[in-house]
């Protein structure tokens, strides 16, 4: 298997891939928004508790590709207890980390976890998938009703 | 597994190579197969979405823009004459191709999918009206459903839908009981892009011409696969692109039945397709140029003459027995692995096979096969209601062409057994 394929499909983008963490709706007073690609056929609902500017929860449902799943998974896990501005960096730097551009190496170190998907900017066709779940969830934030996509 | 239509079969069994295609000469025949992807050969798998093309095709279309290029039909200049015959002559060519009764029941068109539109638009919209029906499968590509909604939701008429069995065939029975006094036009695909299925044509044609209504045929996947003869067929219309068919993009063909044709007004006004133009009066051409608007892709009805000469060289019937071959073969191997699931496994069926891999998202196999060299498709092929008939999302679909090889689907099972080594 070619480096670059190993770097995509690695360990812990598999792993959350298998066993999405806080993969549940949530109850009660949240945001929440959908985000669909349909072309590519991944679909998943974003589920936000805010306290007051504070991400409390976010858990995330449905179904997709490998790379779409283990992104709304390991989003889930950085964004609780971060507030809305330190949510809204995070997407920023993620954004630039699977785009590919030049200075998000640097910042990769910053991103800890998130880091394992520099490798999707090798892919370019699966870039809107690794991005499905964090305009998701801006769109959970942002109190947005229409459907997200990244298409 | 056994097919229905008339093509000669080999001696061989499954097991054996297929027989007759000198595929080695004939991919040499390719220049784009020659190239390498992530460093591994190419493994061309994805003909169903578009067929690579011959030297003999791209040097014809090249050629005829470096020597006989002119404009069309109104010329008196010496060019034009050249490029006006073998613009007729691809015309001609097509005739024979698809043994249509006359030339003139021949339109280029753009690609199968304006050829529908054509018809729903030119001939839809003069024999519908509220409450008639139109009846379609289960099964069809989004090219042959969304024209008919259009239509259906302009003349305030209703799309019948012929279900289709979980082995992904037509519902016969169901299809016969759809056929009602309401119905006006029957449209229906000849090979499904997505299942692989033959649909029977000749029987679904004289069912509904018991009840007086026409058949528009889809002919884009099968064109390629199966010799097409339409007046063997007895079909009314019958829809087909150069692409698919080794041929270049942006043409296509309508064949229709003349006195169809006759009776159907212009789907497109403009230049060419008019004797006389004038404020008070205009008097439109006879066919098929009534329908040909605008000067066309005279390129590209030469390059698909090309295309058909090319592939009637080799023979259509050699050319299905041999993806027949591949098709059997590439079926037993990813058959008989546990994690493989087929879909669309109709008794009839030829060049598409669609698979899904346990625990493993049609994208992610699509994109692990890619760093293999493998290039197939992944994805609702343009048949969501098939996907949702089947409640998937997607499938992945290798499909075959005169020139793939027993090699390249043993390099295809290599490539999953990759995506499944890899999901663990």
């Amino acid at each position: 298997m070619s480096t670059e394929l190993r770097e995509l499909y690695q360990e812990v983008i598999l792993e959350h891939a298998k066993r999405p963490r806080n993969f549940r709706a949530l109850e009660g007073p949240v945001r929440r928004a959908e985000g669909n690609n349909p072309l590519c056929g991944d679909v998943l609902t974003v589920y936000v508790a805010l306290d007051g500017d504070t991400v409390k929860d976010v858990a995330f449902q449905g179904s997709g590709c490998a790379i779409s799943t283990a992104s709304a998974s390991v989003m889930t896990e950085l964004l609780k207890g971060k507030s809305r501005a330190d949510a809204e960096a995070l997407f920023e730097a993620f954004h630039a980390l699977v785009t590919g551009e030049p200075e998000s190496m640097q910042r990769a170190a910053a991103l800890g976890k998130l880091a394992v998907f520099a490798g999707v900017s090798e892919f370019p066709t699966r870039v809107k998938c690794a991005i499905l779940a964090w305009h998701t969830m801006r769109a959970a934030l942002e109190g947005r009703e229409e459907t997200v996509s990244t298409e | 597994m056994t097919t229905a239509h008339p093509v000669s079969r080999p001696s061989s069994r499954r097991s054996a190579p297929a027989a007759g295609l000198d595929t080695g000469r004939l991919r040499s025949d390719f220049p784009i197969l020659e190239q390498q992807v992530h460093g591994k050969p190419l493994v061309y798998l994805d003909n169903a979405a578009t067929a690579q093309k011959p030297r003999a095709v791209i040097d014809a279309m090249a050629r005829f823009y470096a020597t006989d290029y002119a404009n069309i039909h109104r010329g008196v200049h010496t060019l034009s004459e050249r490029a006006t015959q073998a613009y007729e002559d691809a015309r001609h060519a097509v005739r024979r191709f698809l043994n249509a009764a006359d030339h003139r029941e021949i339109v280029f068109v753009r690609g199968t999918t304006e050829a529908i539109n054509l018809v729903a638009q030119s001939y839809g919209r003069t024999v519908l009206g509220a409450g008639d029906e139109i009846l379609i499968t289960g099964m069809e590509h989004h090219s042959n459903i969304v024209p008919w909604q259009l239509l259906c939701q302009e003349r305030q008429s209703v799309l019948r839908v012929a279900p289709i069995t979980d082995d992904g065939a037509l519902d016969l029975d169901a299809f016969e009981r759809l056929l009602g006094s309401r119905t006006k036009l029957v449209a229906v695909t000849h090979l499904s892009n997505a299942l692989g299925t033959i649909n029977p044509i000749r029987e679904l044609a004289a069912l509904a011409h018991r009840h007086g209504v026409p058949v528009l045929v889809d002919g884009a996947q099968a064109a390629p696969h199966l010799a097409v003869d339409v007046q063997a067929l007895e079909c009314d219309f019958y829809a087909f692109s150069g692409h698919k068919l080794y041929g270049p993009t942006g043409i296509g063909v309508l064949y229709g039945k003349a006195p169809l044709l006759r009776g159907m007004p212009p789907y497109q006004g403009g230049g060419d397709m008019i004797s006389s133009v004038s404020f008070e009066r205009t008097v439109y051409q006879d066919i098929p140029f009534k329908f040909e608007a605008g000067t066309p892709h005279i390129a590209g009805a030469i390059g698909l003459a090309a295309a058909i000469e090319y592939v009637l060289g080799i023979g259509l019937e050699a050319v299905a027995a041999h993806e027949h071959a591949l098709l059997a073969y590439a079926t037993a191997r990813l058959g008989a692995m546990s994690r493989v699931r087929l879909v669309g496994t109709a008794p009839d069926k030829a060049s598409v096979l669609s698979f899904l891999v346990d625990g493993v998202h049609p994208h992610d196999i699509g994109t692990i096969l890619d760093h293999e060299g493998i290039a197939i498709r992944a994805g609702h092929h343009c048949a969501q209601p098939v996907m949702q008939r089947f409640g998937i999302p997607a499938t992945a679909r290798a499909s075959f062409a005169l020139y793939n090889t027993m090699e390249e689907i043993d390099a295809l099972a290599a490539g999953i057994d990759t995506v499944i080594e890899v999901f663990g």
